[in-house]
């Protein structure tokens, strides 16, 4: 790991990550409904909604910029909150289906509404959130309080007239996107063409048309004849960001496929077959499990993309199937903790991985509350820590470290002693300003940048 | 590196001295970690997904973070009458030992008709999460049931009120009509 120095990634500029906001509640007792369970900006950055393992997904809405206090950036306020999932008892199989949101995907907002989608195991949803900020008055039917006026006590006709009203944010589910994974979702991705979307479970992947619930099309199927000879199932799915008839695949065996929907109606054949080789004497019992892909993004700009396995994550250039242009450690320590990390189920956590605005940065979680950035240009990473001890306002964060062995520094924390029941899951980063949001499995941290 | 300058606890201090020595002997800590694993569970197979682990997560009843072949084998996991003899069936594996050898075959389900009592509660779906403020209150309207955080108090200049009016509408199709309730945020 490289040594802290002070200096942050992210940015030409030196500047440094601080606190901003933390949203949830203190309580030694997290209820498991509470932990987060996905977190996404939307397009502009304005709005950041969160997900949680109780079906429930709070929006909050970044504040505009207060000009009597021009050093302090906007913050995020609850917009909207809603219940989107419930739990569901399938009774052909006798599974129960939580209503844990897997993932929350904006669309590209198009007019005064928002629209998002957001997923539990076995449906997807459409929401449109939107303002409400005039009300009708002077009904004839009517009375104010909502009360039927008697027809025929009506003697005279008005017009009713909009009045301004305090502002109301209303959710409505628009679409239900259902009965079409016999698996569980792990991933939806928008079509950059606004008008498609994919769905993907742990092995199939469906394309859906937004305006069309009662049917999808099956783009991608690896279930084979007998499941006996099932090797690896499908982890994640994502578009690309620009071409429409491209999207990747991971697997759980640490490949990714690219395929192009132009070739064939059923891309079960990849066009592009991303894999590192791997050194066949390190193989180990753990191999495969450690190199089974969490989570796949493309980059901003549509020529990277970036995977994220047990111990590293991986930049790959679209361009080169044989190898990945990057490859960043973040906490090679647990590759000779990996025993307890199977017996404590760890070694199968999904981490997930974003990039910044301008692709210059990567984030990704870690245990003990620790995720790490990692600055392509500059080469040097950092390990920071959201914990309510550095929670004051506009605290800089300090740069933590791990040691693996030998004598411990004052301020640096042993192996043994991470909590590994305080893991950093899901992230998110502004996709303009260096703003990022990081779910503590209850809580949700807010940092932003201090420019010197 | 030397073990006796270390200050860590003696458990950890033999695995690591293990550990110290094998890297001698040129092996690669993933070895050494799975020379523990199969010292601990010596019947563990060599593929993750073989039936070995399939038995080990069905005993501890736990379907939440398994390996995807577990997830997969369906068939393999108990079947239920209906979700009331799921929750009674789950209710009962909590208290009960972990077995340490085979899945039970002869776990009955249905043996007890699951009564209102029996059950865990069913979690309102109507608690405001945490992360969208500590005081939120609800106006209870149409006879749904809301949980009553603070009390309601005027407006103040700026907040929004956000409602799941049409949220009702959608979810509650008992109620015809749907009267409008207002929903206060406090931050």
């Amino acid at each position: 790991m490289a040594a802290g120095g002070g200096g942050c990634p992210a940015g030409g500029n030196d500047f440094q990550w601080c606190f901003s906001q933390v949203k949830g509640a203190i309580d030694e007792d997290v209820a498991e409904a509470d932990i987060i369970s996905t977190v996404e900006f939307n397009y502009s950055g304005d709005l950041l909604a969160t997900g949680d393992k109780g079906g429930r997904v709070v929006i909050f809405q970044r504040e505009q910029e207060n000009k009597s206090r021009p050093h302090s950036r906007g913050e995020y306020n609850v917009y909207s909150t809603f219940q989107s999932h419930e739990p569901e008892f399938d009774y052909l199989k006798s599974l129960e289906i939580e209503e844990k949101i897997n993932k929350i995907r904006w669309l590209p907002q198009q007019n005064a509404a928002h629209f998002l989608l957001s997923t539990n195991d076995k449906t997807i949803k459409l929401w449109k959130i939107s303002e409400r900020d005039k009300r009708a008055e002077g009904y004839n039917l009517k009375d104010e309080d909502g009360r039927l006026r008697d027809p025929f006590r009506i003697t005279a006709l008005r017009v009713p007239i909009l009045k301004p009203m305090d502002l109301m944010v209303e959710a409505s589910p628009r679409r239900i996107f259902a009965n079409a994974h016999t698996y569980h979702i792990n991933s939806i991705s928008v079509n950059s063409d606004h008008e498609t979307y994919l769905s993907a479970d742990d092995l199939r992947i469906n394309l859906w048309h937004l305006e069309i619930t009662d049917r999808s099309f099956n783009i991608v199927d690896i279930k084979p004849a007998n499941m006996e000879e099932l090797t690896e199932v499908i982890t994640a799915a994502e578009f690309h960001p620009h071409q429409c008839n491209v999207f990747v695949y991971s697997s759980s065996k640490g490949t990714i496929r690219l395929c192009d929907m132009r070739s064939s109606a059923l891309c079960d054949r990849h066009s592009k077959f991303f894999e590192e080789p791997e050194d066949p004497s390190s193989r180990s019992f753990f191999s495969e499990i450690i190199s089974s892909i969490s989570d796949v993004k493309f980059s901003h700009s549509g020529r990277y993309m970036m995977t994220r396995d047990y111990l590293s994550v991986k930049v790959w250039d679209l361009n080169m199937e044989s190898r990945p242009v990057e490859t960043h450690q973040v906490h090679e320590y647990l590759r000779s903790k990996l025993c307890s990390l199977y017996e404590n189920d760890c070694i199968f956590d999904k981490f997930e991985c974003c990039w910044n605005g301008s692709d210059s940065a990567i984030m990704t979680g870690s245990y003990n509350n620790f995720f790490r950035m990692f600055d392509r240009d500059t080469r040097r990473d950092v390990t920071l820590e959201a914990s309510r001890e550095s929670s004051k306002p506009r605290a800089s964060l300090k740069p933590r470290k791990v040691c693996t062995g030998g004598k411990r520094r004052k301020d640096e924390i042993s192996v043994d002693s991470l909590d590994f029941n305080k893991k950093i899951l899901h992230t998110a980063w502004h996709p303009v300003d260096n703003v990022i949001a990081v779910a503590a499995t209850n809580n949700l941290y807010i940092f932003q940048d201090k420019i010197n | 590196m030397s073990q006796k300058q270390e200050e860590e606890n003696p458990a950890e201090e033999t695995g690591e001295e293990k550990q110290d020595t094998q890297e001698k002997e040129g092996i690669l800590p993933e070895r050494a970690e799975e020379a523990k694993l199969k010292a601990k569970y010596p019947s563990l197979g060599q593929k993750p997904g073989g039936s070995d682990f399939l038995m080990k997560r069905l005993q501890k009843g736990d379907y939440k973070s398994l390996h995807w072949s577990v997830l997969l084998c369906a068939d393999e996991m108990q079947k239920y009458f209906d979700s009331g003899d799921y929750n009674m069936a789950k209710a009962k594996m909590k208290n009960k030992q972990l077995p340490s050898a085979g899945p039970d075959k002869n776990l009955v389900t249905g043996d007890h008709i699951p009564t209102p009592q029996d059950l865990p509660q069913r979690k309102s779906s109507l608690v405001t999460s945490k992360l969208a403020g500590q005081s939120f209150a609800l106006v209870a309207q149409a006879g749904v049931q809301w949980h009553d955080l603070c009390l309601l108090q005027p407006l103040p200049p700026g907040f929004k009120r956000f409602s799941c009016l049409s949220l009702l509408s959608s979810w509650d199709y008992r109620h015809a009509t749907p009267r409008p309730a207002n929903f206060v945020i406090f931050l």
